[in-house]
């Protein structure tokens, strides 16, 4: 009986993504055709060349990997030092502190969005990508949170015995903490990834020259000038730019599962 | 202070240095600007002038404010409830000793990973009123289908139907909830003969309860900024019946260049979040149970 829910429930969830396929191996008069059908016939793979080449793909693939890999190397060098300074160490104030950078999480993009623009004009980032990865290098209070937490789980003893041995906090930081780190600091990498590669608000904010653009706002563009139309080019780009986050998932499937039920029961 | 604590407080402010610059600069210095920004008529061009307490009087009288307002509530209203319930009721069904529950979860999982700009344009063609995909099935069932996403009357409906494909987070987060429920629970109100849906209502409700609170709270923030899928998808569209709140302060911010009463709308947004979740909190205090206390 819950079987048989659970196969319709997975027919109805899967069946978008599978739609979103069909659609983009069809010729155009197909995808117009009543009754729809689900074959393509005949498949044209050439549609995604076809969008690729007409949306110019790799290039905004570029600028949104560009991005994604910056600041990833920015989030987990700044998160993991700071959440090292509020794990590892102890200090007078860091308590406070710590509370100050969970209380930031409060408050909702659009409050700083615009003297963040006015700070980018200043420094003439407005059209570049600096916006999207330069504050990565600076932390993020929900990863120094994350990170923080599993900090805490790594023995003390580790740390004294470095400590002992006349290891600098440095050291221990980098030869003891990062090495037993790892699986938190996977999390940390993949949600930065999956964030980067998502985000769409930012983009529209401060990249003004189409060669600039992320897949997101390049995809976006294209829609807006062949919307109605076009429906085989935009499903075959837009399984195109779900493909890497699939692939991520089916091999980090443990992780993503784990981050996530990590970041709900802790929170 | 000893040398020793001297020498952590040091080398604690220099772990901690990088946050302490981003939160001057991207959280202390951006809010405190906003808030006297929304003081002022600003436009970026040129410097800001000081106005007072204008732009909060003028969202009173703005109707374009309230329907964004009251798009936003709609949406809320429905989105929030149905994603909880339906949430919930699936995680039940896949925390019940089914075999290839990993399998399940993967593919209830996925959707919710997919980019908005592909979630936008995929449902944007699904929902299309002539060979829309929707309308097929509905038609096939013997159902007029709605004109959808150009239907004033059906546009939000559409965005609120579209969310539900996204609940598989949730629903990870609520199985990992159901997994840590002990089963001694079960297995002495199974002694007293109880049925199913006492168990749920009794054991697995409460005790899940932490869950729940945490994925609501979630869900207010969520909802109260949904700003890329209806852009993407509507524009606003049609007369305005997707346009949210959040498209509103973008639109006055970049469009109009009314920076100062985008402001203005952003502490509004900031003051509903905070009420929400107040009253959620307190409405939750009489509900949720930790199990550590």
């Amino acid at each position: 009986m819950i079987h048989a829910i659970l196969i319709a429930l997975s027919c109805v969830f899967l069946f978008p993504l599978l739609w979103m396929i069909s659609t983009s191996l069809k010729p155009i008069d197909q995808v117009m055709k009543l009754p729809p059908e689900w074959i393509p016939r005949p498949i044209l793979i050439r549609n995604y060349l076809d969008a690729v080449n007409y949306i110019p793909f790799f290039q905004y693939a570029k600028n949104t990997l560009a991005i994604c890999i910056l600041g990833i190397i920015g989030t987990l060098l700044s998160c993991s030092l700071v959440a090292y300074g509020f794990a590892r160490i102890r200090w007078p104030g860091r308590d406070a502190l710590f509370i100050l950078s969970l209380s930031t999480m409060m408050i909702p993009f659009p409050v700083t969005m615009i003297p963040l623009y006015g700070v980018f004009r200043t420094l003439h980032w407005i059209g570049t990508n600096r916006p999207l990865w330069v504050p990565a290098f600076f932390g993020s209070a929900f990863n120094i949170f994350l990170l923080r937490q599993f900090f805490l789980t790594i023995p003390f003893d580790l740390s004294e015995a470095a400590r002992i041995d006349g290891c600098s906090e440095l050291r221990i930081f980098k030869d003891v903490i990062v090495p037993l780190a790892r699986p938190a600091l996977m999390v940390v990498a993949l949600f930065h990834f999956i964030y980067a590669w998502n985000d769409f608000l930012g983009p529209l904010i401060y990249l003004t020259k189409q060669e600039t653009f992320t897949l997101s706002l390049g995809l976006q563009f294209y829609q807006s000038q062949h919307g109605g139309t076009q429906w085989h080019m935009l499903m075959a780009a837009s399984t195109l730019v779900v493909l890497p986050v699939l692939i991520l998932f089916f091999f980090a499937q443990k992780t993503f599962i784990q981050g996530i039920a990590l970041t709900g029961l802790k929170g | 202070m000893s040398r020793q604590q001297r020498c952590d407080l040091r080398n604690g402010l220099l772990f901690v240095s990088p946050w302490l610059i981003g939160l001057v600069a991207w959280e202390l210095y951006p809010i405190l600007a906003s808030l006297y920004y929304s003081l002022c008529e600003y436009s970026v061009l040129t410097p800001a002038a000081w106005i007072g307490l204008d732009n909060y009087r003028d969202l009173f009288t703005d109707e374009v404010f309230w329907k964004a307002l009251s798009n936003t509530g709609f949406y809320a209203a429905f989105a929030l409830p149905l994603d909880l319930i339906c949430g919930i009721a699936l995680a039940l069904l896949l925390n019940t000793k089914v075999r290839g529950m990993v399998f399940y979860r993967a593919i209830f999982f996925v959707p919710s990973l997919v980019p908005m700009i592909a979630l936008a344009i995929l449902w944007l063609w699904m929902f299309n009123a002539q060979y829309g995909v929707v309308n097929y099935a509905l038609g096939a069932i013997g159902l007029p289908g709605p004109r959808w996403l150009v239907d004033p009357a059906w546009a939000k409906p559409a965005l609120v139907l579209m969310s539900l494909w996204g609940i598989g987070r949730a629903v990870v987060v609520y199985l990992a909830g159901l997994q840590d429920v002990p089963v001694h629970l079960y297995e002495s109100a199974d002694l007293d003969g109880a049925s199913w849906h006492h168990k749920i209502r009794h054991i697995t409700l409460p005790m899940i309860s932490p869950v729940i609170y945490f994925n609501l709270i979630l869900g207010i923030i969520g909802v109260m900024q949904v700003f890329a899928v209806p852009y993407v998808m509507t524009g606003g569209g049609p007369a305005r019946a997707t346009l949210f709140y959040t498209m509103y302060l973008y639109d006055n911010a970049f469009t109009y260049l009314r920076m100062g009463y985008a402001c203005a709308m952003a502490w509004m947004l900031f003051l509903l979040i905070l009420g929400l979740t107040l009253i959620a909190t307190k409405v939750s205090e009489r509900h949720v149970y930790y199990a550590g206390k």
